[in-house]
Formats: structure tokens, C-alpha cells, sequence
């Protein structure tokens, strides 16, 4: 196949409301022999991440941190600071790249590219509205939940690699905070899971359509659903390391906590990735929970609300604000909360957020079988 | 929560636990997110001893400060300034700062240019050019002491609390009335009335050290 599949008829391609039709299409594209179309589809969540990051995730953090905290956030670059990342970047691409003299040259160079890339892979399943996807599989959400556990074994490269005892606090500290929170993270999704009786990702957006918006989001279809959806988001602020379990990279007592050591790009590929996971659970979370892509607008008698907001374009535009939504609340509670100990943390997860997914798990089972 | 963790705590405590926890993480995040919506006011400018200082709570606190300033108070002493037109260039001030921080050199006034020199604005009759009167405000450290004994009180310290420079050279402030040129011609002709002059007046020993100029 060639380009010209693409420009002659490409008004139906755009404007079709068929599954995966734009990614379907582009998957198809190719340029001189070169599967353009492959490259344009993984580009997307990249670009996406890397705006994303830059506005809403730096600029967006320190305006919304700064309200809170009755100040003004930055103001100097461009008028209210709008340009102060683009400042902040120029500088970080200035830096000079420094590996310690006595670093795990190895492990410290790869640390950051096995993390981003881990928080990268999970975007192949995310669904950027009903006509574009990475990659539809039937497992989808597994996969996700499970290549986002690989970001461990970057923080714990990062950490060991830096040969610096702060370094490696922060990443003991990260990896067994992530392994902990796994658990009621898996047990609270698999909950989502067995409401939907898929893991596919677009199955799931799927069995959330429908004409009343947001009352067929699984969150009001089960009067238990708000359970695992609680602690579901709870360890997804463990898994990011957001406050306030942020104890991985708590200031105060570790300087940065794995990424102590690192400068330049690397430290900004670092930072790109928490900002990408941070997206993630957020999409992950309204997937299962909040029907992703699906409009909550219910059609009102003649107002078909629902039906004028649902489509390609609507899609990415709910399921990326839906995310920005879960992120605005991670941010204030960042802002809110002070960090929680080691103890604390670990008493949380293995003594308060486990055995209630646990309860979650027998209840909405039960809700599944016998009353549904 | 977490002192009882290590004790071992009942059913009823951890359930009391979490109801706190709920109740306390769901207070904080109303305060926080009241004050995110307050961010669209201005907390306003009142000072620590007006009326409603404890009353004006909400609102974005920050002052861009070149831009935006809370004003010095009227009595504040900061910045030394000399108002050169009502020195006499008596020097009581340079000896009387601890960190030597003001330099002052002077040339008689001649008979003739008395008038042209002038007076205070106390009415005094200057005898004193001043070409040299600078102020190393980066030393000063605002003691007040030359302030106190200048007799014509022309020496005081303003409001301006900044003052910073680029150049440390810039934080020398140079008060002194008289161009070099002017200071030359002014010895010059001191020079002169001192050679007409008749011998007995033995007073050429402040004019001594008056250097080439400032």
C-alpha cells in the first residue's frame, strides 16, 4: 500500500466512527517501503507526554501548587510565566551530562531509559478515543498494570548505578513502596475487571457506552465500585511515587532519592517518566472506573447531549481531560497531605488497603453473580 | 495513628483509625482547595497595624516585588543621603563613622566666592567647598551616628530600602557639588588669595590635604 490510500478518500477516514479506525489506518501507511504509519502511531503518546508534560505537568503543578498556597506561582517568563518550561528545558538541554566517577556506568546510563521506557510501553494500550489505539490487545489492561511494574527495575538500576547512599535509599524505598502497592492496585483492578469480564481496553470503554452518560460508567453501576475505585487510585499515587507517599524521593532526607545523581537529559527523561506513569494510572483509573472515552453528558429528552459529544475527536478529548482530572487531584493532594513514614506507609498498604480490596473483591464478585 | 501501630491496637481503634484519617484528609483537602479558588483575589495590602490585617486571609499573598511593594514606614532609616546644598563641610561625620565609610575633602572658600557658595537652608554661611562627599553604601550599616552629630542636619537616612547594584563600584554615591574642573579652579584661586593675603593668619593647615580632585 502506498500514500495515496491516505489522501483521495481520507475524509471518510477521518470522519468514520468505526473502532480503531484511524489507527487501523495508519498502521497501513507506508512511505517508500518504511511502515510510516507504525512510527506515526508510536509518536503520538510521545508527543502527547512530552506536551503534556510541558504544560499541564510543570507549568500546571507550580500554578495549581502556588494557588494553594496563596502565591503566585511564575510570572517573569511571558505573561503570567507561560514560557517558564520552555526556559527550564533550554537549561536542562544545556547541562552538562555527568556520570560519577565512581557510578555503575552501566546501570546508571540505562536506569533512565529502562524507566521511561516502562512508562512509555503502557501508553502502546491506552486509547486515545475510539478511533485510535497502540495497540488493541486482549489483554491490555494486564499488560499495562504489569509493564508499568518495570519502572522497579529502572529506579533500583538508577539507584544502585549513582553509588550514592541517598540514591540508593530512595530506590530500596521506591521499589519495595511499588511492590507493596501492587497488590491492592491488581486486586482493586481486577474488581473493574470482573464488572467488565474483559481486559481489553477498548472493550472496556465499550461496555461503558451509552445513552445516559455517565450512569453507565462501572463507578454507578455497582453500588460497591467506589471501593476498589478508592484504593485503586491510593496505590496509584504509591506506584507514582506522588505525595504523600513520595518517601522514594523524599527532600528533605534524600536530596532527590534516585535520581540524586543525575543531571541533563537524563534527569529530564527521569522526570518525563513520572509525568508519563502519572498519566497512566490517571487513564487506567477512568478506563476502568469512569468509561474513558465515553462522554459523561447523558441525553436529556431532545437534547442528545451524549450523542453530539461522543465520536473520534470527543473521544481523545474526554479520555485525556478525564486523566487531567485525576492528575488535578494527585497535585492537590500533594499539596495537602504531609509524607507518610516508612511504617506508616507499609501499615497502610498491608493492613488497611489490602484486606479492604480483598472485601472489595468478595462484595462486587457476589454483586456479579447473584444480584446482577 | 502511628504510635499505636507498635502497641497493637483493637478492631474498634482501627476502624477509628480510618475514620479519622477520612475525616482529617478530607478537611485538609476543603482548606487547600478553598484557598486554589481564593487564587483568583488579591490578599490586599493592609499592614500589621491596621484593623482587618488577621481578617484579610484570603487571597494570593505574593508581591511581585520590583513591581509591588509594601511601602517602608515613614520613620525608616535606610539608605544614607547627604543633601550636599546644606553641608559645611565641617567633616564631624567622617570622623564619627566606625566603619569609615564616608570620604569628604574640601577647599577653603576665598572672600570672594562666599556669596556665590552661599548659605544653609538654616541661614549659615558655608566655608567650605565640598568636591569630594562619598558614601560607600555598601559599608554603611545604618547606624545613625553620623546623622546624629551633623550639625546642620543634611546627613540622614531615607526611606529607599533598595539599593542594589550590578558593580560594587556603583554603590559608591558621590555627593560632592563641584566638577573636577571646578574644584582646580577653586583651589587655584585659593592659592592666590592666600599668596595676597597678609602672613599672620596661620590657617593654611586644613587646606592642606584637599588631593587633586574627586
Amino acid at each position: 500500500m502506498n500514500t495515496g490510500a491516505l489522501l483521495p478518500n481520507s475524509f471518510p477516514f477521518v470522519m468514520s466512527t468505526s473502532l480503531n479506525a484511524w489507527s487501523d489506518a495508519l498502521s497501513e501507511l507506508y512511505l517508500f517501503g518504511l511502515p510510516l504509519g507504525l512510527v506515526i502511531i508510536a509518536a503520538v503518546p510521545l508527543v502527547f507526554i512530552a506536551l503534556y508534560a510541558l504544560t499541564y505537568g510543570v507549568y500546571g503543578e507550580r500554578k495549581i501548587s502556588a494557588f494553594m498556597q496563596d502565591r503566585l506561582g511564575p510570572m517573569e517568563v511571558g505573561a503570567w510565566g507561560i514560557l517558564q518550561t520552555l526556559a527550564d528545558i533550554l537549561k536542562l538541554l544545556q547541562k552538562e551530562d555527568i556520570v560519577n566517577k565512581s557510578a555503575d556506568k552501566f546501570l546508571f546510563v540505562i536506569g533512565p531509559g529502562v524507566l521511561f521506557v516502562g512508562s512509555f510501553l503502557a501508553f502502546a494500550v491506552l486509547p486515545f478515543g475510539p478511533a485510535f489505539i497502540g495497540a488493541d490487545l486482549n489483554v491490555g489492561l494486564f499488560y499495562a498494570i504489569g509493564i508499568v511494574a518495570l519502572e522497579v527495575v529502572g529506579i533500583l538500576a538508577a539507584g544502585w548505578g549513582s553509588n550514592n547512599k541517598w540514591a540508593l535509599y530512595g530506590a530500596i524505598r521506591s521499589v519495595a513502596q511499588i511492590v507493596s502497592y501492587e497488590i491492592p492496585a491488581a486486586i482493586a483492578i481486577l474488581c473493574g475487571a470482573m464488572m467488565a469480564g474483559t481486559l481489553s481496553m477498548q472493550q472496556f470503554n465499550l461496555l461503558q457506552e451509552g445513552p445516559y452518560g455517565f450512569l453507565h460508567f462501572f463507578l454507578f453501576q455497582n453500588p460497591i465500585a467506589w471501593l476498589p475505585f478508592i484504593i485503586y487510585f491510593i496505590a496509584s499515587l504509591a506506584e507514582t511515587n506522588r505525595a504523600p507517599f513520595d518517601i522514594p524521593e523524599a527532600e528533605s532526607e534524600l536530596v532527590a532519592g534516585y535520581f540524586t545523581e543525575y543531571t541533563g537529559m537524563k534527569f529530564a527523561v527521569i522526570f518525563l517518566a513520572e509525568y508519563g506513569s502519572m498519566f497512566m494510572v490517571s487513564a487506567i483509573i477512568s478506563i476502568v472506573f469512569l468509561g474513558g472515552w465515553n462522554s459523561p453528558l447523558p441525553n436529556v429528552g431532545s437534547l442528545a447531549l451524549n450523542d453530539w459529544t461522543n465520536g473520534p475527536v470527543w473521544g481523545a478529548f474526554w479520555i485525556i481531560m478525564k486523566g487531567f482530572f485525576f492528575i488535578f487531584i494527585q497535585m492537590w493532594l500533594r499539596w495537602t497531605l504531609p509524607r507518610l513514614r516508612v511504617d506508616q506507609l507499609m501499615h497502610l498498604c498491608w493492613k488497611v488497603l489490602t484486606p479492604f480490596a480483598f472485601v472489595a473483591f468478595v462484595l462486587i464478585a457476589v454483586w456479579e453473580i447473584y444480584v446482577k | 495513628m502511628s504510635n499505636r501501630i507498635a502497641e497493637g491496637f483493637t478492631m474498634s481503634e482501627y476502624f477509628r483509625d480510618i475514620g479519622s484519617s477520612i475525616t482529617t484528609i478530607m478537611t485538609g483537602m476543603g482548606i487547600t482547595l478553598r484557598h486554589f479558588f481564593n487564587a483568583v483575589k488579591r490578599k490586599g495590602g493592609a499592614g500589621i497595624d491596621e484593623d482587618n490585617y488577621f481578617k484579610q486571609v484570603d487571597g494570593l499573598a505574593t508581591l511581585q516585588y520590583p513591581r509591588e511593594a509594601i511601602p517602608t514606614p515613614e520613620t525608616g532609616r535606610y539608605r544614607l543621603y547627604c543633601d550636599i546644598n546644606d553641608c559645611i563641610g565641617c567633616k564631624q561625620c567622617e570622623r564619627a563613622c566606625p566603619i569609615d565609610c564616608i570620604t569628604i575633602e574640601t577647599i577653603k572658600v576665598t572672600k570672594d566666592d562666599l556669596g556665590v557658595c552661599g548659605k544653609t537652608s538654616g541661614g549659615q554661611q558655608k566655608k567650605f567647598w565640598v568636591p569630594v562627599f562619598d558614601i560607600d553604601i555598601a559599608q554603611c550599616m545604618t547606624c545613625g551616628i553620623c546623622a546624629a552629630v551633623c550639625p546642620t542636619e543634611c546627613l540622614y537616612h531615607t526611606q529607599v530600602s533598595d539599593f542594589s547594584e550590578f558593580r560594587r563600584e556603583n554603590m559608591i554615591y558621590h555627593f560632592g557639588n563641584l566638577t573636577k574642573l571646578e574644584a582646580e579652579a577653586k583651589e587655584k584661586k585659593l592659592e592666590e588669595e592666600k599668596k595676597a593675603a597678609p602672613k599672620p593668619k596661620p590657617k593654611p593647615a586644613p587646606k592642606a590635604q584637599p588631593a587633586e580632585g574627586g
